[in-house]
């Protein structure tokens, strides 16, 4: 039976192909951008609140700062213990248009060997784990030209 | 300005790995400190204990858990929790109830037996913890942010690996001069480089290990430190345990991003700037009147942001200071005389207090081989999870 697809987070991100985004929530008052979403109240202090609306982030950015875990992580991260732990790349990723910095694993075979503060790279739908039923998905970062 | 709190007492247990309780360690530093103090437990007013998260349910209630070791005696209590920052909240605590006349003599404790490898958040699915979810969702550790703000230093400042490298030697040297210290060996360059990478570009050595450890002050008012024949005892002068301004533009442990600045330009200093600024102004002193600085070196390149942070140099000045010597012993402003966390470990609730210690030992001319000649005053510097400012300023 094939496994299901089900984001690992809620909300966070949607969108297939060249139509994922990472998903935000604006302020209607004050027009602040939150990620990870903020749904409950604007967390600007000098703003008196209005309803939050999701927004989708730009799709690309530039690369803040990067480093990898070259131990396994501990739980709740998820790693099959019984494979040799393959070091991942984490990418710190500046988006122009919300002036934020979101952290994210880099696309699978992507090592810090390939990567530049200052690079281009964008947003793709990727895969956390899978398990017996399920396939946990995840958005990655991954140099833009650069293809699977 | 406010009024000076004096240091009346310090007391550390050794760090390590000792595989005993928390409640042992904390005990023993509080035992120690009140020895140093010359003050009698049943005559303390109040105990305030920094909280560890990983002893249990007794280690929520970390003060009077101390208290009952130390055998009930109806004081006062008070427990604190603020991750790293937990021992200057304590110390916080400890000197508000000085200043309002609610205790004359407090009793400040904190102490851990920390898990072995990577801290990793407590059990359970919590996917509404921020902690949690950076785990979970992105394996990152917090020597990954670590390694982030290293590499980004490396991009914006040219510092290298060997700076780096050269803040260990310079650390290790000084915690091989400190009995309280749990590395008590001299590292080299070489055994920096030759160590395994950790999360790029920062090897085991360049990254603060997780220790059992624990530090206890006891603090009075000025005038009980001189009714008590303490003519020219430590002040404390400022405790800052400042949050950060929206939007906080750096991205900081655990979080997964940055507050977005698309409304709000932010503030001019980040929020480590802002936690050692709140300290200059409510002590009335500049980074120029100091004579050392004990600061939170979770990795070596964390130290060099401090410098900046500080105010011991301008932005992106912090390999050069290190390479002029000017934090090392000797220098205008040695840093970490202690041997600092690259020395001890991270034992959490501990460290802010420890921080502390060093300082009363240092500006008493107790520090033994590690002395600075002639320290007058110092400040320590301390961030905890989720937005916890700690600094502490201390004169004599
Ligand atoms: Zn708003």
């Amino acid at each position: 039976m094939p496994r299901t697809r089900t984001p690992a987070v809620d909300g966070w991100f949607g969108g297939e192909g060249e139509a994922f985004r990472l998903l935000g929530t604006r302020c209607s008052s004050c027009a602040s951008v939150f990620f990870p979403r903020e749904d409950a109240h604007c967390r600007n202090p000098h703003c008196a609140g209005g309803p939050l609306e999701e927004v989708p982030l730009s799709r690309k950015g530039r690369i803040w700062s990067y480093t990898d875990s070259r131990y396994r992580p501990p739980s709740p991260y998820v790693s099959n213990p019984e494979l040799p732990w393959e070091p991942r790349a984490l990418i710190a990723v500046e988006l122009a248009a919300e002036r934020i910095v979101v952290l994210g694993q880099a696309a699978p075979g992507i090592t810090v060997a390939e990567l530049a503060v200052g690079m281009e790279v964008e947003a793709v739908p990727g895969v956390l784990h899978e398990d017996a039923e399920t396939t946990w998905t995840i958005w990655h970062w991954r140099p833009t030209g650069v293809r699977v | 300005m406010t009024v000076d709190v004096a240091v009346l007492g310090a007391g550390m247990h050794p760090w390590g790995k000792w595989g005993r309780s928390f409640v042992e360690y904390g005990t023993a530093a509080a035992r120690a400190a009140l020895v140093d103090a010359g003050v009698d437990w049943r005559d303390i007013g109040s105990i305030v204990g920094a909280d560890t998260v990983r002893g249990g349910y007794p280690g929520y209630v970390a003060g009077a858990t101390f208290a009952k070791a130390l055998g009930w005696q109806g004081a006062r209590v008070a427990s604190v929790y603020a991750a790293c920052a937990s021992g200057a909240q304590a110390i916080a605590a400890a000197r508000a109830q000085i200043l309002a006349g609610l205790a004359e003599v407090v009793l400040v404790v904190g102490a851990d037996a920390a898990p072995k490898g990577f801290f990793r958040p407590a059990g359970g699915d919590r996917p509404d913890d921020p902690d949690w979810l950076r785990f979970r969702l992105l394996g990152a550790t917090n020597p990954a942010y670590f390694g982030l703000y290293a590499r980004r230093r490396m991009a914006v400042h040219g510092d290298t690996a060997e700076d780096f490298a050269q803040v260990k030697v310079k650390n290790a040297a000084m915690g091989a001069l400190n009995p309280y210290a749990r590395y008590r060996k001299r590292v080299t360059a070489e055994e920096v480089a030759a160590s395994a990478v950790v999360a790029d570009p920062l090897r085991l050595l360049d990254i603060c290990a997780t220790s059992d450890g624990a530090a206890a002050l006891v603090l009075s008012s000025v005038g009980f430190a001189h009714r008590h024949g303490v003519e020219r005892p430590v002040r404390i002068r400022a405790v800052s345990t400042v949050t950060p301004r929206f939007p906080n533009a750096v991205l900081d442990l655990p979080d997964i991003a940055t507050d977005s600045a698309v409304t709000v330009e932010p503030a001019g200093e980040t929020f480590r700037a802002s936690i050692a600024s709140a300290a200059y102004e409510e002590a009335g002193i500049g980074p120029e009147d100091l004579s050392l600085a004990e600061v939170y070196d979770l990795s070596t390149a964390l130290e060099l942001q401090w410098y900046e942070d500080l105010g011991l140099c301008g932005e992106g000045e912090g390999a050069k200071l290190l390479r002029e010597g000017v934090t090392a012993p000797g220098g205008r402003i040695p840093v970490n005389a202690s041997g600092g966390l690259a020395s001890f470990g991270e034992a959490v609730p501990a460290q802010a207090i420890a921080q502390v210690c060093e300082l009363t030992w240092q500006l008493r001319g107790t520090a033994g081989d590690r002395q600075i000649a002639g320290a007058r005053a110092g400040i320590t510097a301390n961030q905890g999870l989720f937005g916890h400012g700690s600094a502490v300023v201390a004169v004599r």
